[in-house]
């Protein structure tokens, strides 16, 4: 019966959706208030149906319900609980389920948080969110329904993918899927502002918090995702160049193109179409990961479907939107008003060179991902683009950045001098200059990593260089004056500092040790600065699976510091077995181990890592996320300034909008 | 600067940018993009030993040796063509005889695959789509194609 409430609900918020997409833009279009004012309820209504849903499908899954077949085919009752509400979005329906959830959680924030906004612009971005909305609610009920049910339940279910048994799913599809879906919010207000052909710096003041948002959250979902396929594919790589998760780099590329130039838009009213496109593109290519991922034209861990009917539905989506959306921009975008030109030299000058760089990386990916699957249905030749690719174009494209990043933070609004910066900037660079000709003398080493390492560090110390050196300068106390800046100040430094250590992490890379050894119990084996020592391996036995666990310790100079368990499981029901690595982390190093099958004469084939510094890379993306949030806190950027213009008689924005 | 100075030079920037993209795109993949074939279809091209390839079918019943240390040696077939190849390395969790199997590598001049890559993490009833079409290809492919690939998993 609950199950038949869910199915329910969501067919109700499927016509609310159609009501949402219609109703408003005929308001804006008439400028009736009434019509125009109804796209906040029903977006409010829309969301409750969508929960309702969405708690339906939970519950079938907690209480095993095998009568559906989405619970059948994913779920076993031997399973934990974790397992069990996590492994809801495990699966293709249920996580298309969650992409309209998080749809509609944005949709309803928007409907929440708009009160100072024009209400032209708000009906016409949630008339568009209707859109969006009714095409995926369409799609799950058409092609991907999470309510189908046996006319006979099965009496146990086929359990879930023994991959996708880890806290990461509980943490890495949520988090990504509101990056995603969070920029359909500024391509909503994108689409409202060709179709009113209103856009000023209000317009960017409005939709540069949910740019933030996004972004933090695809920010925090990537990382979160590179470390989950770190630890649990046993193969001790981060980052593989999949299509799959290049489809997440893409959008993130674009975000932060579009994060940059909407302060250029917000400061000096200009890079106004340049804004509009990449709103467009940010979403665009966060539908073509859903595409992607979603229609199994790659095979990979993340495609559950392979259903061709899904592929070409998300595929008529993705035409329907990215097409509508250019089409749009193509007819309005002269309605706009161009900006003025900028001086090269300058904060905008460099914001441009920023925007130009992040969007020829993410052509480059986009090139790399899409050129197999191209080829293959033009000319029928399989080929496979791999880390090589990407090596080459991604690297010495972005990596320059990281020398640009401190330069562009330290020139002015409109004119700025370049010597002045790199004055600035020369304790930075000679702590760079200092730590990577130390790391070439001690440690030797691939000359990439040397270099990239350097970029790094003058990139941490060079992000903090300005608002040191402004603490330091003028009256009252260095503290008081620091903490007097603005927040966006300090949340550039942490964001672009945090961006340093990602970089640092990825170049330790190059002094990492690899070893793939037969071990003896009892024998120990050198990697890195550590020695390893199998004591014992032993069967176990988990919830839902098998396992042999080799103890294994891991001793610095005969001294014990860590112990780790990798182990070799085996899932009965699926007749799957997958390594679960032992990590310990030392410092900010880890030794990695994960281990094959014992052999007959009791040895154990183990593939030992030791990677120094390696945890920077994830630390990296979460100061960047920190950054990001501390920039939403901004009294003259964040959600706080919209709420305190709220609570002003007369809001601002409302008129620089009008 | 005038402001055609200014915009000159932002122009400027954007073609450097742009065509530097462009360079590396296209230098990268003519040397980096790595072809999938067949066991049949290498002995069709006769490919040349060295070049870097991938090859994928079902590892042959029986044919799976252990030689001395890490290595193995194993036979991929589509049905008709044969392909030996050998592997130093720990083989993924699901290699089994019998079951699809994709290798990168390149062949030596005794025509034997020396594979540097072995994927075959899939589930049992998961069938590398490559694999699955080159068998199509050479009509051995039975089975139901959709409920066999639904919870594909290559990684």
């Amino acid at each position: 019966m609950i199950v038949e409430i869910g199915h329910y609900a969501l067919v109700l918020a499927f016509v609310l959706a159609l009501f949402q997409a219609t109703v408003p833009l005929i308001g804006m279009r008439l400028g009736d208030a009434r019509l125009m004012q109804s796209a906040r309820s029903v977006a409010l209504a829309q969301f409750a149906f969508v929960v309702l849903a969405y708690a339906a499908l939970t519950y079938a899954h907690v209480v095993s319900d095998f009568s559906l077949v989405n619970v059948y085919e994913n779920s076993h009752s031997a399973k934990p609980l974790v397992y069990k509400i996590s492994g809801v979005w495990g699966n293709h329906e249920g996580s298309m389920l969650l992409w309209v959830l998080v749809l509609s959680i944005c949709g309803a924030s928007v409907a929440l948080f708009s009160r100072i906004m024009p209400e032209p612009l708000r009906a016409g971005a949630l008339g568009v969110q209707g859109w969006i909305g009714a095409a995926f609610l369409l799609f799950v009920l058409a092609t991907s329904n999470p309510f189908a049910r046996f006319a006979e339940a099965p009496l146990e279910g086929r359990d879930l993918n023994p991959i996708l048994q880890d806290p990461g799913l509980a943490i890495h599809p949520p988090l990504l899927y509101f990056g995603y879906v969070g920029f359909s919010v500024t391509f909503s207000f994108a689409a409202a502002a060709l179709i009113s052909g209103r856009i000023d710096a209000g317009w960017a003041l409005i939709v540069r918090p949910w740019v933030l948002a996004a972004w933090m959250f695809l920010t925090l979902g990537i990382a979160m995702g590179s470390y989950w396929a770190y630890y649990t594919l046993g193969w001790g790589g981060f980052w593989f160049w999949d299509p799959v998760e290049n489809a997440s780099l893409m959008p993130w590329l674009a975000g932060t193109a579009l994060l940059h130039c909407m302060s250029v838009m917000q400061k000096r009213d200009a890079l106004k179409i340049w804004t509009i496109f990449l709103a467009i593109l940010a979403f665009s290519l966060s539908l073509l990961g859903t595409f992607l991922v979603r229609s199994g034209v790659l095979t990979s861990v993340h495609a559950f479907a392979n259903d061709p009917a899904r592929g070409v539905f998300i595929l008529a989506i993705l035409v329907l939107f990215i097409g509508g959306a250019l089409i749009l921009f193509a007819v309005r975008a002269n309605a706009l008003q161009a900006g003025c030109v900028f001086a090269p030299v300058s904060r905008e000058g460099a914001l441009v060179l920023n925007n130009l760089v992040l969007t020829c990386a993410c052509a480059t990916v986009f090139i790399g991902t899409l050129y197999p699957l191209a080829l293959e249905a033009v000319t029928g030749e399989k080929i496979s683009v791999g880390a090589p690719y990407f090596n080459l174009t991604f690297i010495p494209l972005c990596l320059p950045l990281a020398l640009a990043m401190p330069f562009g933070q330290q020139l002015a609004w409109k004119r700025g001098t370049l010597l002045g910066a790199a004055q600035r900037l020369t304790i930075a660079a000679g702590c760079a200059f200092v730590a990577s000709a130390a790391l070439a003398l001690a440690k030797g080493g691939p000359v990439l990593s040397i270099i990239a390492a350097g970029l790094a560090i003058f990139l941490i110390i060079g992000s903090f260089a300005d608002v040191i050196a402004r603490s330091f300068r003028g009256p009252g106390h260095v503290l008081a004056r620091a903490f007097g800046m603005p927040r966006s100040a300090w949340a550039t430094s942490i964001a672009h500092a945090g961006m340093g250590l990602t970089i640092l992490g990825l170049a330790s890379t190059g002094w990492g040790v690899e070893e793939i050894v037969r071990m003896q119990p009892g024998q120990a084996v050198a990697v890195g600065p550590y020695e390893l020592t199998t004591t014992s391996i032993v069967p176990g036995k988990g919830p839902n699976f098998e396992q042999t666990v080799a103890h294994t310790l891991i001793r610095a100079g005969g001294v014990t510091v860590a112990e780790i368990d990798p182990a070799q499981r085996f899932y009965p029901v699926r007749q799957m077995s997958r390594a679960e690595a032992g990590i310990a982390t030392l410092g900010l190093g880890q030794v990695y181990m994960s281990v094959a099958e014992v052999n007959h004469d009791g040895s154990i084939d183990a593939r030992l890592y030791w990677k120094p510094i390696v945890v920077l890379i994830w630390i990296g993306a979460l100061v960047m996320a920190a950054g990001g949030l501390l920039s939403l806190s901004d009294r003259r950027i964040g959600f706080a300034y919209v709420a305190r213009a709220r609570r002003r008689a007369a809001p601002p924005i409302a008129q620089a909008a009008e | 600067m005038t402001r055609r100075a200014r915009r000159l030079s932002l122009i400027g920037a954007a073609l450097c940018v742009f065509g530097v993209a462009v360079g590396l795109v296209l230098f990268a993949l003519r040397d980096n993009i790595v072809f999938f074939y067949s066991p049949t279809e290498i002995e069709a091209r006769h490919v040349a030993p060295g070049v870097r390839l991938r090859i994928g079918g079902l590892v042959e019943q029986g044919s799976f040796k252990r030689d001395q240390g890490r290595s193995v040696t194993f036979v991929v077939t589509d049905g008709k063509g044969n392909l030996p190849v050998t592997y130093t390395g720990i083989l993924p969790d699901l290699f089994r005889e019998g079951q699809g199997v994709v290798a990168e590598g390149s062949l030596d001049h005794a025509g034997t695959f020396r594979a540097d890559n072995v994927l075959a993490k899939h589930d049992e009833r998961y069938m590398p789509r490559e694999v699955a079409d080159a068998l199509k290809k050479q009509g051995v492919w039975q089975g139901g194609n959709s409920s066999a690939s639904t919870q594909g998993v290559t990684r």
